[in-house]
């Protein structure tokens, strides 16, 4: 069975962001990466897979030199090779043409399944999955907290408002997964496995490598793009409720507060 | 004539959900911004005899397509269709909910009429020069980006729920009506199953009203504090991370950077630290009360309100003073 797995490199959850003096990026310097949290649920779930299953995974990714380190931290978890797109070409690309690449590239192994993560913790658009199925003309299972397959079928549980729906489609399929640590716990790299990976296939690919025409890619076919950014207001640390109460006499106070000053009760 | 707005709305149980008010409202908004007319793509089972009602949040006119095969969204059957519909009306803008289903189709629908989708905007601006700018918060929050979409492209942007206003234009307005004639795809994906929670527990994402609690709560059966609490204000029970991991709430009550992004009216926050993924999460909320017996926590540097004791004495009494004033 051919296995994809999709990964964007992101900025660390405890970043603290700050936009650059264009506004119209954050700033770069100092940042620590890793992998999209999602992604690596997709990874997991790529692993099982095998397991279960047998094949082969590749973990495909777009980006700066930087992003080698996060396909290799794939391949120390257990994938079998790698493919960086490279960025130079494609400077300012908006989603959508990065998926075309994207989709370019995970054509070309031939895949039986396609996993990416739902959304990225970065742009928060959580667009990916949905627009490589259309590109692809695949089915699309969005959402995944669980997946079952058993290399002809695939089966995910995938949460709506106030409920949960079980969906299934035959192969060749795209599934972005959802959850959270709790429910996909993905794996660390082991040592043996970091040792292994300096060993294992990682191709960087440009835009005709894919069969792809750079001038498609040039900031000004952009359909969309960000015109600045800012930070939110701070929000400023309140009231603490205290006046030598105790536990009854706060819970009085913040009820008539929350009733006659925020009036949100 | 200049070219008319456009929403696609979100029918389940028989009901349009309110985010599709919400997002009729701002169109109505946008269009009269643009001196133009609001139209409607509505996909559902028994959708057909509440279109009507969408007049009264200032749609003018809705396309319907009321079928068994549409009663869940499947992407395979519904944006084929939606794509034919918007290709045909040709809108100045495509309004749709960045709900759970929303968010999806909007992607895909994007995809395939070459147009990019801006997923959970917050704020749209109309220009005089009648160009449309959206505002959408990025790293769970941390920041806001201003988008804009290239000349002659259609701006197609997810609304996130619970932001906008719903706002009624007049009660008895009444939207045309016009079928919508499409066929519908088969698709490869099948439902095996749709299971509706209809506890009439309130969904997080929508609630005005959310009590969470953290590791504080030290196991799942204290959690019943928390229910009795939520149950008064009419409020979701949310989590922290540490909480779920802990296995004593289910992953979908999860808030933060990997969960799910909040902004009620009023957050209660019961033995939760604040670390900065979760903060994430819920730091949009109107209000924030913390409750945590470490006057230290880093939670009360965002919160409006903070309470300094241990949760298990200070909860039920909250309960007890929520229950007064309920009942006078
Ligand atoms: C990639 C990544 C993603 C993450 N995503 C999320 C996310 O989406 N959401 C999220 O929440 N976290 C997330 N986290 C985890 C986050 O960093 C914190 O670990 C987590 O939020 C801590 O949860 P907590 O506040 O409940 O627990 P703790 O930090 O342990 O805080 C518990 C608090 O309860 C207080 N307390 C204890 N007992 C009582 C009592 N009896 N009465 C009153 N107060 C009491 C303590 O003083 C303490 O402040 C993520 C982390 C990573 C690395
Ligand atoms: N290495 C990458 N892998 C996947 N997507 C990427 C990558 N780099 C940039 N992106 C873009 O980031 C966007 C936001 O991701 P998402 O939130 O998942 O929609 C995607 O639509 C991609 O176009």
């Amino acid at each position: 069975m051919n296995i994809v797995v999709i990964i964007k490199q992101t900025p660390d959850t405890e970043t603290v962001i700050k936009v650059a003096p264009n506004n119209k990026q954050i700033e770069t310097s100092g940042i620590k990466w890793i992998i999209n949290p999602y992604d690596e649920f997709a990874i997991e779930g790529a692993l099982r897979l095998k397991q279960k299953l047998g094949g082969n995974v590749t973990v495909i990714s777009y980006g700066a030199q930087r992003v080698v380190d996060a396909l290799r931290t794939a391949l120390a978890m257990g994938c079998d090779d790698a493919v960086l797109i490279d960025d130079a070409e494609m400077k300012n690309a908006d989603f959508m043409r990065v998926t075309r690449a994207l989709a370019a590239a995970a054509r070309e192994k031939n895949p039986d399944i396609i996993l990416i993560g739902s959304r990225t913790v970065d742009y928060d658009q959580g667009q990916r999955g949905a627009i490589l199925a259309e590109q692809l003309d695949w089915p699309h299972l969005a959402l995944a907290v669980s997946m079952e397959c058993d290399g002809t079928n695939v089966v995910i549980e995938r949460p709506v408002e106030g409920g949960k729906v079980t969906l299934e489609a035959p192969l060749p399929a795209l599934v972005t997964f959802g959850g959270s640590h709790a429910i996909w716990n993905p794996r660390y790299a082991s040592l043996p496995g970091i040792m292994k990976a300096k060993k294992k296939p990682l191709v960087i690919k440009k835009l005709t490598d894919l069969g792809l025409d750079p001038a498609d890619f040039t900031p000004d076919k952009a359909r969309i793009r960000i015109t600045s950014m800012e930070l939110p207001p701070q929000r400023k640390a309140g009231k603490i409720i205290d006046g030598g109460l105790d536990a009854h006499g706060k819970a009085r106070e913040l009820v008539k507060l929350l009733r006659e000053e925020a009036r949100v009760i | 004539m200049a070219r008319n707005v456009c929403i696609i709305t979100e029918f389940r149980n028989g009901e349009f959900r309110r985010v599709t008010n919400e997002v009729a409202s701002e169109g109505r908004r946008i269009a009269d911004s643009l001196g133009t007319g609001l139209v409607a793509i509505a996909l559902g089972h028994g959708v057909s005899g509440k279109a009507v009602d969408l007049g009264r949040f200032g749609v003018d006119k809705v396309y319907v397509a009321d079928d068994p095969a549409l009663e869940y969204y499947l992407a395979e059957t519904s944006v084929p269709i939606i794509a034919e519909m918007v290709s045909g009306i040709d809108p100045a803008a495509v309004l749709l909910p960045a709900s759970v289903d929303g968010r999806d189709l909007g992607a895909r629908l994007g995809a395939r009429i070459h147009v990019t989708l801006l997923q959970d905007v917050i704020e749209v601006v109309v220009g005089d020069d009648h160009t449309i700018k959206a505002k959408w918060p990025l790293f769970a929050g941390k920041c806001f980006a201003w988008c804009e979409w290239a000349e002659g492209v259609p701006p197609l942007l997810s609304i996130r729920p619970n932001v906008m206003q719903c706002n009624i234009v007049d009660e008895n307005r009444k939207a045309e009506i016009e079928p919508i004639t499409v066929p519908i795809p088969v698709p490869r994906t099948k439902i095996v199953k749709y299971d509706l929670d209809t506890s009439g527990k309130v969904e997080l994402s929508e609630a005005e009203i959310i009590v969470s609690g953290g590791r504080g709560m030290k196991e799942a059966s204290n959690y019943g504090i928390l229910e009795d609490l939520a149950g008064l204000l009419g409020a979701a029970v949310g989590a922290s991370r540490a909480a779920v991991d802990s296995g004593w709430r289910p992953h979908s009550d999860q808030v933060g950077q990997t969960g799910k992004v909040v902004n009620p009216n009023l957050y209660i926050a019961v033995g939760i630290s604040g670390a900065i993924q979760h903060l994430a999460g819920m730091g949009y909320s109107k209000y924030i009360v913390a409750i945590n017996k470490d006057a230290d926590a880093p939670i009360f540097t965002k919160a409006d309100y903070g309470i300094v004791e241990d949760l298990f004495s200070f909860i039920p009494a909250l309960t007890e003073e929520v229950r007064k004033l309920k009942e006078c």
